[in-house]
């Protein structure tokens, strides 16, 4: 399913860093994609199923969210950090600023993929070293 | 024996609470009280087992521990040593670190930025193109009827800054809620839209549409089209006759606007219209700052050089232009030869390619924890938490100046980025000669 991706702040996000960026509040809650409850259904996918998210920056497994700030059909949400970071799109338009909110994206379900963990993320950026 | 400290100042987001009571035990931390989720999750964890103690050098892919003195040489000599380094960070310590920080790069011949570049940096660019008309949070608690946040969601962000400064808060003149109103306009039906008397719901990358449409109505101008960004042009005038017939009105705005298509020119429009609006009536704008002291980076940077971000003085003289001289371009152009990192973690927080750069440069990184940055750094200086075992000076998200206290001393050894970073400067002025 075609969708906008935003990306942001979370109340949860912001706990999950202070906790620590190698805890497991952090990964639950940022390594997440919150999607509007009407796309979850047309997608078929439940709360706490993996989904993948693909840019043309790249792509990432996340766990499902139904939002809790909904309706918002047809756009995605992943709160800042590494995970959404794999997807953002490094274009600035000369402002110093890269789209950080707004990217084309599509998602659709990924119920046999992992959720990768940060170093794995790190990893992946790297190419594997 | 216990104590408790009265009025500390938050370490959080740009609310910069300073009304925290901390009660201290045994040299502990042992209750918080008036502080948010985030706040608590930090005086909670601040030092879990993800704390660093101790300074460590990479060696064949593996980090080893050593001395301060051994890391802040290393470190030295790596900034010493490049052609045209980055300092990177600077939002989560103080004001007096923040001025180490600019006279480093001013004897390297590097670039410092704050991590405003990849937050409110195209507010600034705004500011700098249209100016700004703003107060303090005090006058908005006082006098403000009307508020707006605009792509910004203080309830997650800034949990405090509704209660503290804008509709539940207990103003001189405004004291209750009833007595003001909340507008939201956002892309998600967000946790502060719930709260709002109007929610606007527009489409993403469509705000300075949005905001152009407005400006129009303010003016009495008629928008020949059904909708703009979704919304119905009866909504738009209805919130244009909001705007003009409240009695002091303010504008709060959030990443939304920054990130997204437009950028500063979405700014620009924001700006544009609270300057519109001073034609009818009193109106303010500010922009929700997100670290403790991203406001002060800016501050320190600008009255020393002039400018308040991204300043590059490889020619020998502050030159600032944003784009160029950015973080994110200067990474992905692969242009910086190495990286000084403080109080940031760049490599969570920036788009892959910015990364792949920081990955393939000497990286130093001055953080009290553990991050995804510190892990592909070469150097990691551990440092004492500035508001918790450190005081020093920060810049509220409106520009008013606090002092942090210091609640309880720091682990044995560790020192203030202040003072690491006056050691790493006297060590490169010899270096450099």
């Amino acid at each position: 399913m075609k969708v906008k991706l935003i990306t942001g702040r979370s109340l949860q996000q912001g706990v999950g860093k202070e906790t620590g960026k190698f805890s497991i509040e952090y990964f639950n809650n940022v390594a997440i994609c919150e999607l509007d409850p009407s796309d979850m259904e047309t997608l078929n996918i439940s709360p706490g199923e993996n989904v993948v998210v693909k840019t043309k920056f790249g792509e990432v497994i996340l766990k499902a969210v139904k939002s809790m700030q909904a309706p918002h059909k047809g756009v995605i949400f992943i709160p800042y950090g590494p995970w959404a970071n794999l997807v953002t799109d490094p274009e600035t338009h000369g402002s110093g600023m890269p789209n950080f909110k707004g990217i084309e994206a599509e998602v659709s379900p990924a119920k046999e993929e992992k959720i990768l963990t940060l170093k794995e993320v790190l990893e992946k950026i790297s190419g594997g070293k | 024996m216990e104590k408790t400290i009265y009025n500390a100042v938050c370490t959080i987001c740009g609310c910069c609470c300073d009304d925290l009571e901390v009660k201290v035990g045994d040299g502990k931390i042992v209750e918080v009280k008036n502080a948010c989720a985030i706040s608590l999750s930090k005086f909670q964890n601040y030092n879990s087992e993800e704390r660093i103690i101790k300074p460590m050098i990479k060696k064949n892919g593996e980090f080893k521990e050593c001395s301060f003195k051994e890391a802040a040489e290393k470190a030295s000599m790596i900034l010493a040593e490049a052609e045209y380094p980055l300092i990177y960070g600077l939002s989560l310590t103080s004001t007096e670190a923040i001025g180490k920080a600019v006279e480093l790069a001013e004897v390297l011949g590097g670039v410092i930025d704050n991590t405003t570049s990849v937050c409110h940096g195209p507010s600034l660019i705004g500011v700098h193109d249209i100016g700004v008309v703003t107060c303090t949070l005090g006058e908005i608690k006082n006098r403000a009827d009307l508020i707006i946040y605009w792509a910004s969601n203080p309830v997650f962000s800034h949990p405090r800054h509704l209660a503290r400064y804008t509709i539940f808060s207990k103003g001189k003149f405004r004291k209750e809620r009833k007595e003001r109103k909340l507008i939201v306009v956002d892309v998600r039906k967000t946790a502060t839209a719930k709260l709002a008397d109007i929610f606007i719901q527009a489409i993403p990358n469509q705000d300075y549409e949005l905001l152009s449409a407005l400006r129009m109505a303010v003016k009495g101008e008629e928008i020949y089209l059904d909708e703009v960004a979704g919304v119905p042009v009866n909504k738009i005038e209805e919130l244009a006759d909001l705007m003009i017939s409240c009695e002091f009105g303010v504008l709060f705005f959030g990443l939304g606007l920054t990130m997204s298509l437009g950028k500063s020119r979405n700014i620009d429009a924001a700006l544009s219209l609270v300057r519109d609006l001073n034609e009818k009536t009193k109106f303010l704008i500010m922009p929700m700052r997100g670290h403790y002291n991203v406001t002060g980076a800016n501050e320190v940077i600008a009255w020393q050089t002039g400018y308040p971000f991204a300043v590059d003085f490889s020619q020998g003289y502050p030159k600032y232009n944003p784009g160029e001289t950015t973080t994110i371009e200067l990474l992905t152009r692969g242009e910086c030869d190495a990286a000084l990192i403080i109080g940031s973690d760049p490599a969570a927080h920036f788009p892959v390619s910015a990364v792949k750069h920081l990955m393939k440069i000497p990286v130093i990184t001055i953080d009290p924890h553990k991050n995804a940055t510190t892990l592909i750094s070469n150097v990691v200086i551990p440092t004492a938490i500035t508001g918790i075992e450190v005081e020093g000076t920060v810049y509220r998200m409106d520009g008013v100046p606090l002092e942090c206290k210091k609640l309880v001393e720091p682990p044995l050894g560790l020192k203030s980025d202040e003072e690491i970073l006056t050691e790493i400067l006297a060590n490169v002025k010899k270096l450099k000669g």
